[in-house]
Parts: structure tokens; sequence; C-alpha cells
């Protein structure tokens, strides 16, 4: 297999050939799909209504909606497909390869939306909103798996300590009657349940796959247990009220982008604050460098003096601490109560994820709203009475969490002491 | 070998005793009456001693007589011959039986892919896909029950073991850790079953449920009610015996123990590495729809949505129990079993939420992983590290 390497940024990216013929085959594979499925059934006369206001109290200016003649926009979408899969195939997007992945996935979904809803309305700007809200759990498991796996220790008890998180914000936001108090404590337990994890797995050097499962059955075990002795019993123990959205001035006024992106509650905020910060302080600050040597090279980086145990130890903690923002938004982020194991399996979508986003904040966030998006459209298409089980619109996301780790499109490269535990 | 069998089971047994422990301080300090009485502690520091021990004892003797029974009830049954009040008697012992069962075939399943290296947490969805599959012979078809009991587990097992061989293939040939493959596929399992029971499945009427299985299908019963135990019992101990003979009388099985202890030097022996975890996830898999099948054709009669179990994931701690030894695994199993069903007398009785369960299991993990800190609380020292499993770490393989 020949292989060109490029540079791109500051590191050294392999790209191979068999990859590329791989990803114009997809592409191809994909406009053929759209026009086998999509295009059949539908006429010339068609069309589709998209909706581009969310009826928020800041929308002062009303869109029209955007009206599709829906044959054309199929053929435009499954062409567009082929077009880049030719390309592709001939001379290769290199670097750019993985936006025109996106690219045509965009077109897929947008074949796919117009077919779903012709002769009918669909509100586009609502189902963006909903994504965001339904992905903002899983992107701060994603970050939250980015800080520690980077330092080389694998995270999957972040379900967990989201578990409890969601369950102590609700607890100190009703005791205290301060929101504020309570994202505090969920934080805190966070950070407690990840001393937990690292402390099995750094200094007794448990496996830290291991140690994470049990964090999880412990805080299942934890939270269900406190919540059926106090929480059922003392209502008012389970009542925090949420956190409101807050609209930035100015802002939120812009069509579409505004209601979806600016208005919204703290912990939404947080997510964006986190990812530009998690990025910038992993790839531009020494301890950013320091977290990442020790992932990559533990033996090197103490060679160098870096303290890799102390190194690890910050990176749990920090994650636990994000996992903790995440697990807040189940309650006091978003419906205001506890339920026993509420946030079912939000924390390992959120790895999943980090996976699909090769470690990186800005890839898992773009990855939590690919699953946000499937997870808000299979309550929507119920209404639209598509003849596609919702059941399977939802595996889909899982399917292409396989299809991503397993390589097939775009290798996912952990970091190579990623799981390790370090001997000195 | 006594001693190394002594020093093998010394461990284990003070993770349990020490994970119960810590669970009776727990269940004291959130006892509403405790609490009440610590808060007194100042004007009656011995009511409040009083009121812990109370809320201890009443909460392990409630466990231990619904996991075991009651003693005087079972010697005056057994004294006055009426096998009404024996069934009554000896339910809750069968109750824990008929609990044990699917762990024992789910922790076989986690420790037979242990034993290849691989960390299959995907059993929850292989039980599905081997109830569905047991649902489905069990309803769909009419045989006489010699043929049609062994088709539905065989089903079972083909369906499930299938399912669970994937992650193994695109483990050895792709890299993909099975730990996110077996995680993804557990919410398809979820899924599918959720489509299949609203509609391919769903009986006739509104229920996501499906349609009861043939009697021919049944694992046999032996008493009547309310004594559910029932065949899966001694199929679970047979197959806990063909793994052992499979792992270590087997070619087979030393080559998967080969693959597991060091994937390298197998491969250099000339042992074909992808053969080796498609075939240990496959049978991993199977023994997990076992699981599934067990639950449907000896208990439930058929599959609903709310069928949610919770085996599969207290599998792991079975195999980790256990040492991924088939005998560890049936012991484990048991004690899994009887910590269940009396966690159902404990919230009765006790008023104890059940999640306690979860606590003590989770205790009990940790002080097995980690043996250094059950070694440093009693002081003991032991002469060789007990040697857990070694993993294929970090996701890509």
């Amino acid at each position: 297999m020949s292989v060109m390497t490029m540079t791109t940024g500051n590191r050294t990216r392999v790209v191979s050939k068999g990859r590329m013929i791989g990803m114009g085959v997809t592409f191809v594979i994909l406009g053929l799909l759209i026009f086998a499925f999509f295009l059949p059934g539908t006429t010339v006369a068609q069309k589709t209504e998209f909706g581009l206001n969310t009826f928020t109290r800041v929308e002062v200016i009303s869109l029209p909606p955007l009206i599709l003649p829906t044959q054309m926009a199929i053929i435009a979408a499954g062409l567009i497909c082929l077009g880049l899969g030719a390309y592709q195939l001939v001379r290769g997007f290199g670097r750019a390869t993985e936006v025109m992945l996106g690219l045509v996935v965009l077109m897929f979904v947008i074949a796919f939306l117009t077919w779903a809803a012709r002769d009918n309305a669909f509100n586009l700007t609502g189902i963006l909103k909903t994504t965001l809200l339904l992905a903002t759990p899983i992107a701060l498991g994603g970050f939250s798996g980015v800080l520690s796996e980077r330092a080389g220790v694998v995270n999957i008890a972040i379900e967990g300590m989201m578990l409890s998180s969601a369950f102590m914000s609700t607890l100190v936001g009703s005791v205290t009657g301060n929101l504020y108090l309570g994202l505090l404590g969920g934080i805190s337990i966070g950070v407690l349940m990840a001393a937990l994890h690292g402390l099995l797995s750094v200094k007794y050097k448990v496996d830290q796959i291991i140690s994470g499962v049990v964090i999880n059955i412990l805080a299942v075990g934890l939270t269900s247990y406190l919540a059926s002795r106090f929480l059922e019993k003392y209502q008012e123990l389970n009542n925090p009220g949420t956190f409101q959205p807050i609209a930035i001035p100015l802002l939120s006024r812009i069509p579409i982008i505004g209601p979806v992106l600016f208005e919204n509650n703290l912990i939404v905020y947080l997510l964006f604050g986190l990812m530009f910060a998690i990025h910038f302080m992993l790839f531009y600050t020494r301890w950013g460098l320091r977290t990442r040597a020790v992932g990559e090279h533990p033996k090197a980086a103490d060679t160098l003096g870096i303290n890799v145990f102390n190194m690890r130890y910050i990176n749990v903690l920090l994650s636990g601490a994000v996992a903790g923002v995440g697990g807040a938004y189940f309650t006091i982020g978003s419906v205001g109560r506890f339920d026993e194991v509420m946030t079912a399996g939000k924390g390992y979508i959120g790895l999943a994820a980090m996976i699909f986003g090769k470690w990186t904040p800005f890839g898992a966030f773009g990855a939590s709203l690919i699953f946000g998006f499937a997870d808000s459209l299979q309550t929507k298409l119920q209404i639209l009475n598509v003849p596609i089980p919702s059941e399977f619109l939802l595996m889909a996301p899982y399917l292409a969490t396989i299809i991503a780790v397993a390589g097939v499109i775009g290798r996912a490269t952990p970091p190579a002491a990623d799981g390790i535990p370090y001997e000195k | 070998m006594a001693g190394s069998l002594g020093e093998a089971l010394l461990l284990p047994l003070l993770a349990i005793i020490t994970a119960l422990i810590v669970g009776a301080i727990f269940i004291a300090l959130t006892d509403p009456v405790v609490l009440a009485a610590l808060g007194n502690f100042f004007n009656a520091p011995l009511a409040a001693v009083a009121a812990i021990g109370n809320s201890v004892v009443t909460a392990y003797v409630s466990l231990f007589r619904s996991s075991f029974g009651d003693p005087v009830r079972m010697v005056n049954a057994l004294v006055s011959g009426d096998p009404n009040r024996l069934r009554l008697a000896f339910w809750p012992l069968s109750e824990s039986l008929v609990a044990s069962t699917p762990y024992i075939f789910a922790g076989l399943a986690v420790a037979f892919g242990f034993r290849c290296g691989l960390f299959n947490i995907g059993a929850e969805g292989q039980l599905f896909i081997g109830a569905i599959c047991a649902v489905w012979i069990g309803y769909s078809i009419g045989l006489p029950w010699i043929f049609h009991l062994p088709l539905a587990l065989l089903g079972a097992m083909v369906g499930a073991g299938l399912w669970g061989a994937v992650p193994g293939f695109l483990k050895a040939k792709t890299g993909a850790h099975e730990v996110i493959t077996t995680i993804m596929m557990n919410y398809m399992a979820y899924r599918l079953a959720d489509w299949l029971l609203h509609g391919p499945m769903m009986r006739p009427g509104y229920n996501p449920i499906s349609p009861d299985i043939l009697p021919s299908a049944y694992l046999p019963k032996f008493f009547a009610d309310p004594i559910r135990f029932h065949a899966g019992f001694f199929l679970a101990l047979f197959m806990a015996w063909v793994v052992y003979w499979l792992l270590f009388k087997s070619t087979l099985g030393f080559e998967i123990r080969t693959v597991g202890a060091n994937p390298s030097a197998a491969k250099y022996a000339g042992m074909n590495i992808t053969k080796n975890f498609v075939l240990a996830m496959g049978i991993s898999g199977a023994l997990a729809g076992m699981a599934g099948a067990n639950e449907v054709l000896g208990l439930n009669h058929n599959l609903a949505s709310a069928f949610s179990s919770g085996y599969g994931f207290d599998s792991i701690a079975l195999a980790l129990l256990g040492k991924s030894h088939p005998a560890g695994v049936v012991l484990a199993a048991l004690l899994f079993g009887f910590l269940r069903s009396g966690a159902t007398g404990m919230q009765s009785y006790a008023g104890i939420p059940i999640d306690i369960i979860s606590i003590i299991q989770a205790l009990v993990i940790i002080f097995v992983a980690a043996p250094a800190i059950v070694r440093s609380i009693y002081r003991i020292r032991i002469r060789r590290e007990a040697g857990g499993e070694v993993f294929t770490r970090g996701w890509g393989g």
C-alpha cells in the first residue's frame, strides 16, 4: 500500500491510498442510495416546506419558510455526492477529505429530510435547537473522555460520574435553593468519583476498564438507593428548578443561528466555553503538551522530568469535573428532577463521540451533534409518518460508531499509551 | 494444593465480608430511624447504638430469610411433611436458585471472553438476542417437546453467538476495541427488541409483548406453584462443566488461553488470532444468549419490552469474582443469586431499597480487583500476587 505523508498544522498525518479509495466509494454509495431510496415515489409537482422560525420570545424577524421542489432537491443532493465521490476517486481531496465526508453526509440528510417531509412542512430551526440540547450531555461526556484519555487513562466511568452528578446537583440545588450551588455539588461528586477512578487505576493499577465498570455500577447503586430512600419520600428534595435560557443581546436576534445558539441556559454556554478552553489548553499550553506526552509516551515524559502520576491524577479529576457539568444538565439543566438511571447510557455515547471525534474537543462536539440529531429526528419522524421504524433510525448512530471505530471511514487512533498503567 | 486453594479463596471471601460490612454501615447511616437517634446521640447514646444494631440486624436477617428461608419454618415443614407447607418454606431457596441460573450462564460468558483477553461488555445485548431467538422459535413452531426445547436453546445460542462474534471479528481484523463495539451493539439489541415487540413479534392487542411460547418449549419444572425452580439450573451447571472442559481439556481452549495470555506469542506459534477472537466471542455470546433463553423458556414464557435484566452487566463482576474459572463463576453466581433474591425480601420486610445490592457488588469488585486494599485492611501478606487476567489495553487493540 503506497503511503503519502502530509504535514497538517503541527503534526504529521498519514493518508493511505486504500483509505482514499474507501472514502470515494463511500461517497458514491451514499449518492446512489439517495437515488435508489428517496427519488422513487416523488413527483415533479411535490414541494417540501422547511420552517425557519422557532417561535421563541427573542425572534423579531419572522422568516418565510424555505420551500424546495422535492424531486429537484433530491436529484441535486445525489449528484453532489456522486461528483464529490468521483473527484475523490480520481484526484483525492487530501486533507479536505473529512470536510468532504461531512458535506456528503449533510447532502444525504438533506435528501432524506426533503423526502420524508414531501407534501408537508418540517421545522428546520426547531430540530437544530433540539439537536443541540440533546447533544449537550453527550458532548460534555466526550470532553470528559478527551481530558482523561489524552493523559492515558481510559475513562468508561463517565456514565457513572454523570449519573452521580445528576443526583447530587438535584439534591444540593433543592436543599440550598441555589442552582449554582447545585451545579457545584454535581461537579464535586464528579471529581470525587474521578478520584476513586484515579486511585484504583493510577495507584492500585487496576485495569482501567474494570475500574470504570465498578464506578458505573456503584453510581447506579448509590443514586438509586438514595433516591428511593430519600427523594421519593421527601419530594421537596427533588425539586431544584432549572437554569433558564439566557438570550445574549444582539446575537440572539440573528435569524436561525440566534435562537439555536444564543438563547440557551448556562450549561449549554459552558459547553461552548469548555470546548474552546480544552482545545486551547490541550494544543497551545505547556500543560497540554505535557498531558499529551504522558498519554503518548509516559516513559519519555518521565525521563524529561514530568511527573506522570500527577499529570494523570490531575487530568482524571478534571475529567470528572467536566462529566459533573454534563451530569448536572440532566437535572438542573433540563427536566428539573432526578429519576433513577436517567443518564440512560449517554455517558457511553459520549465516549463513542470522543472516539468518533478522534480525541479532540471539536471532533467530539461534532460527533455528539450527529447523535443528538438522530435522537431529535426520531420523534419528528413519527409525526411525519415515515415508513422507517424509528428504532432503526435510533440504531444508526451506534452503527456509525462501530464503523468509525473499525476504521472503515477514517481510522481513529487513540493516544499511544491510552489504558496502560504507568510503572516507574 | 490445599494451601493454594485456600489462598485463592481467602481474598474473595475477605472481599465479600468487607463489602457486606461496608454495606451494613451504609444501611445504618441512611436509615431515618438511626439518623434520628444519632441526632439525639448526646442525650441517649445507648439508644443510638441500639438503633444502629437494630437497623443492621433487621436488614441482614431479612436478607437471610428471603434468600435461604426461615430455618424454623423449614424444619417444621419437614416434620409435618405437608407438601403445601414444604413448598412455602423452601420457596425462598428455590427463588435464589432461580435467580442464580442466568447469572451462571452470563458469568461463564464474560469469563470465557476474559480467558481470551477479551472484555465482553455485550453480554446484556447478547442476552436479549438469545431471548428473542428462543421466544420466536418457542411460539412460531409446533414440535414435540424432545425437539422443540433443544431447538429453541440452540436457536438462542446460534443467534447470540453470531451477534457476539461480530465484535471479535472486528477486533481481529480492524483493531476496533470490543468494549466500544459491544456497548454499541447492546443499544442496537435493545432497539431491535423494541422494534420486534412493537411490530413483527407483537401479540394481538396493544401491549408490546410477544405471544406466549408453546408448552413444548418450556424448560421443565419439578414442583407445583409457587416453586419456580426449573431445569435451567442443571443446564447451567452442565454448561459450566462444558466450559471447564473446553477451556482446560481441549485444544481450542489451550489456543484461546494462549491468545489471551500473549497474542504475539500465540501468533508466533502459528495460532490464528482472528479465528480465536471470533470463536471466543462467539462462544461467549452463545453462553450469554442461553441466559436470555433460560429466562424466557424457564420463567416468563414470553418476551416483554420491559424485559431488562441487568444480568449481563452484573456478570462482569461475577467473572472477576470467580477469577474467570467456571467453578469460581458458579460459586459467585450462587452468591449473587442469593443476594438478589434476598434483597427483594430486604426491600419488602426491612424497607431497604433493592439497589443496596449494586453497591455491595461494586464494593466486592473493588476489593477483588485491588487486592492491595483488602490486604492492607487485614494486614495479610500473600506469597504470590493472585494472577489476574491481562486484558488488551487501550482502544486501538
